[in-house]
């Protein structure tokens, strides 16, 4: 490739406004992050391998464990559902692109400029260290040190992209269907994206205001989570969790939606009870605002209240419940092919159930009293959050790849992923049950000797490197098959949805004429249709394509949405030093003018002339 | 029909940002609902500060509340004249929205320097920090939607703008009256239930 050549292809990336480029723009970003996160993780561990660990201070320890939380949550599990989504959510409805092309690039580079501005602050005196729920007081007292700020501003934009992308998602979800794509024959991973944009969108308002009333405590002195003049740091905490449980949701539906595509595939049955998965995903949506004080049952909140959240928090485990019955039903009795996506799916039923179990553990308030703030909760998240989201998301990464890149992952570097991983998280994080309830408390960087939690601490630290080393075959695996990978063919899988209706990868306008759609899986119908046993037998006729359309209009390229967010992260660097960073504070406002006026400015389309 | 419906609108731009306007202000509601539960719970927490009876003074907040409610007719009439294609007229009535919500603006700020002379600021207790910010929250929608008018006002002179790109009235309407709203909201909660 020449030199010139190359800058051009970079361009292309920095301009692009095609939703399946951003989409993997996403991923390969939410893929370095995974990195960072997870050496930040490598290092709590080796921190905790024996007693009275020697590596880090309690200071680094701080940084580590609040940035290792922000990183995974934020930029790792949002971003990568954010890459799935971007990618396919258009397909999967038969649309060409999403409602707002350059909003959505947009979003994208907002994302990155958060997440950079977060992970610069480990370079200039610390990263943040208040937690990645940044507890008032905690997170509003020390205002010598700019960490928080680093912490706040860096939230805040990250749920700016996040608020854009889910109105772009739900438009289009509402607006871009193909014909007779209703709402109920949308795949089950379209309606959890969907669902999902609703959380973030009334969700993450409420946080935008909790961050911004903590900006403002730490730099113009108002009293929001200040006791000493009477403002009430309790405040904080329903704020953060009133956003932080739908929070959870949002990193788990996006999974649960993978899964309910690679299980009908890989079983060769259509999904158990399709109407309940969708409608248990949009009851656990609106419960999901309905539990958040579950978090808050050692804040003496009384006992009414407690009872109340206690009994919600059961509640709403009884859609999860049903998720996981409707994919056993999937399974049973189904033609199953146990193939890597798979594999990934069925590792996300198991441990998502264990980390699922030990959630309605904590909503039995007198027994949270005693695991709140110990690793018992820890071991509870990572179960859901890397039992299930990461599990999730990387079922959806095999299952999709061949469709993005056009080549097959091998199965058998695959499998040895999948094993690697799902030994290493048991042993990493099955430990934590037992540490926890041996009184082992969260955000410690020490512990003594002699106190019963050596072993178990080595073992979770043997189990971590585990995952690290099985990570490490997937990035072999990624290597070996962009080098030497098989070609996919459209429909390596035989699958039931639009996406495996076109070529792999896809054309920029994904279809060549917007298909028709008569059923739910339509694409399985247009190949097999059922004999009298109600067996599968292939459709022999191939109906002959249509005419082609009349000109196909993309979003042009744009660099304006890249050059408003670079301005944002000026303007963010600013604000953390006041009063001098007002210069940057102006100068960031400029070029962020500038972008978002070019961009209103500029002609919408371009033709496609392929 | 579904279906029907739906090809109709498949490729209507403006029925597409209409759909993620209405999407963004559900967003908003949520911002000014913390904003304003927020205030809730302070409302009484002045410590040795002014209290809400103290220093608001509701006339002269009614009179710029009914202005801001003018603007909306204003903006009512912006867009009928838009829907009959007089963008004349449209001009017009969109600068003179504009106006009001400037009008608005300047008593805001009138009422913030009054209420600082009279010794509270956003520092003197969590009544003083949730009341500035929530209602300068809210002026500063005031303002972005100013912008907004003469934006839209000024376009409509460029060969630029067609019904179909850039921002319509009746995106900017919508806005609008949406913050026209909220400010009752507002109004009624901060103002005349505090005092
Ligand atoms: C069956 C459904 C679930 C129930 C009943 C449940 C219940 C709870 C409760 C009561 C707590 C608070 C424990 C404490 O701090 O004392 C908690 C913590 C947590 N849960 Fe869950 N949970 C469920 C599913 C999930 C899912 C699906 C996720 C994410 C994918 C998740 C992520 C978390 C996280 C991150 C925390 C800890 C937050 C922190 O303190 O930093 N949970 N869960
Ligand atoms: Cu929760």
């Amino acid at each position: 490739m020449t030199e010139t050549a190359h800058h051009r292809g970079m361009w292309r990336w920095l301009t692009t406004t095609d939703h399946k480029k951003i989409g993997i723009l996403y991923g390969i970003t939410a893929m370095g992050f995974f990195v960072v996160g997870g050496i930040e993780a490598l290092f709590i561990r080796l921190q905790l391998a024996t007693p009275n660990g020697e590596i880090l201070s309690a200071d680094a320890y701080n940084q580590l464990f609040t940035m290792h939380a922000t990183t995974m949550v934020f930029l790792v599990v949002m971003p990568a559902a954010a890459a799935l989504t971007n990618y396919f959510l258009p397909i999967l409805i038969g649309a060409r692109d999403v409602a707002f092309p350059r909003l959505n690039a947009f979003s994208y580079w907002v994302f990155v400029a958060g997440g950079l501005f977060l992970t610069v602050s480990f370079f200039v005196g610390g990263a943040p260290d208040g937690g990645w729920f940044g507890y008032a007081p905690l997170s509003t007292q020390v205002t010598e040190v700019v960490r928080m700020d680093y912490w706040a501003l860096g939230l805040q934009v990250l749920g700016l992209a996040s608020v854009l992308s889910s109105v772009n998602f739900i438009t289009t979800v509402f607006t871009m269907r193909a014909p007779g794509m209703s709402l109920m024959r949308m795949p089950v991973f379209a309606w959890m994206a969907t669902v999902v944009s609703f959380l973030l969108l009334f969700s993450l308002p409420i946080i935008t205001i909790g961050l911004l009333q903590v900006f403002l405590d730490r730099n113009l002195g108002t009293g929001f989570y200040s006791a000493a003049s009477g403002g009430d740091p309790v405040l904080w905490q329903h704020l953060f969790w009133l956003f932080g449980h739908p929070e959870v949701y949002v990193l788990i539906l996006p999974a649960m939606g993978i899964v309910s595509e690679v299980l009908p595939t890989f079983s060769r049955k259509p999904l158990f009870g399709r109407s309940f998965v969708i409608f248990s995903g949009i009851a656990i949506g609106f419960m999901g605002f309905g539990v958040w004080a579950h978090h808050m049952f050692t804040a003496g909140l009384g006992p009414v209240a407690e009872a109340a959240f206690s009994l919600t928090t059961m509640f709403i485990a009884v859609p999860t419940g049903v998720k996981i019955f409707n994919w056993l039903g999937t399974i049973w009795g189904g033609s199953i092919r146990l193939k890597t996506p798979m594999l990934f799916s069925l590792g996300f039923i198991f441990l998502f159930v264990i980390g699922g179990l030990s959630g309605v553990t904590h909503s039995i308030v007198p027994s949270d009293a005693q695991q709140h703030d110990t690793y018992y909760v820890v071991a509870h998240f990572h179960y859901v959050l890397f039992g299930g989201a990461v599990f999730g998301i990387f079922s959806g990464l095999y299952y999709w790849w061949p469709k993005v890149t056009g080549k097959l992952l091998n199965e058998r570097i695959g499998r040895l992923h999948f094993w690697l991983m799902f030994i290493g998280m048991n042993l990493t994080f099955a430990p934590m049950h037992i540490l926890g309830l041996n009184g082992m408390p969260r955000r410690t960087y020490r512990y003594a000797e002699g106190l019963g939690l050596d072993l178990w601490n080595l073992v979770a630290t043997i189990g971590s490197f585990t995952i690290a080393a099985s990570l490490l075959v997937f990035f072999w695996n990624w290597y070996r098959t962009a080098k030497h990978g098989q070609p996919a063919g459209d429909d390596p899988w035989d699958g039931r949805t639009l996406e495996w209706s076109i070529s792999s990868p896809p054309p920029e306008h994904n279809f060549d004429v917007i298909p028709v759609v008569h059923s739910e899986d339509d694409f399985w119908h247009r190949k097999y249709t059922e004999n009298e046993a109600g067996h599968a037998v292939t459709v022999t006729a191939v109906p002959s394509a249509p005419a082609a359309e009349g000109p196909i209009h993309l979003p042009s390229p744009s660099y304006y949405p890249a050059l408003a967010s670079s301005g944002i992260f000026v303007l963010l660097l600013g604000l953390v030093y006041l009063p001098w960073g007002l210069i940057a504070v102006g100068a960031g406002a400029v070029v962020t003018m500038w972008g978002l006026f070019g961009w209103s400015m500029e002609p919408l389309t371009r033709e496609d002339h392929g | 029909m579904s279906v029907a419906l739906h090809e109709e609108h498949a490729h209507d731009p403006a029925h597409i940002r209409k759909v993620a306007m209405w999407v963004f202000l559900g967003s908003e509601c949520l911002l000014f609902g913390t904003l304003i539960s927020t205030f809730l719970l302070y409302r009484t927490r002045t410590g040795s500060g002014p209290t809400a009876a103290d220093v608001f003074d509701i006339p002269f907040t009614s009179v710029s509340s009914f202005i801001l409610l003018m603007s909306s007719l204003t903006m009512v009439l912006a867009h009928h004249s838009s829907v009959r294609k007089d963008y004349r007229q449209m001009r017009l009535w969109l600068v003179a929205t504009a106006l009001l919500g400037v009008t608005f603006l300047a008593g805001q700020v009138f009422e913030f320097t009054e209420f600082v002379h009279e010794g509270l600021t956003v520092t003197t207790s969590p009544f003083g920090s949730s009341f500035f910010v929530l209602t300068s929250f809210h002026g500063a929608h005031v303002a972005v939607g100013v912008l907004m008018l003469l934006v839209t006002a000024l376009m409509s002179f460029t060969g630029k703008w067609r019904p179909d790109a850039g921002m319509d009235v009746e995106l900017v309407g919508l806005y609008w009256h949406f913050v026209d709203i909220v400010w009752i909201v507002i109004f009624t909660v901060v103002y005349l239930l505090q005092v």
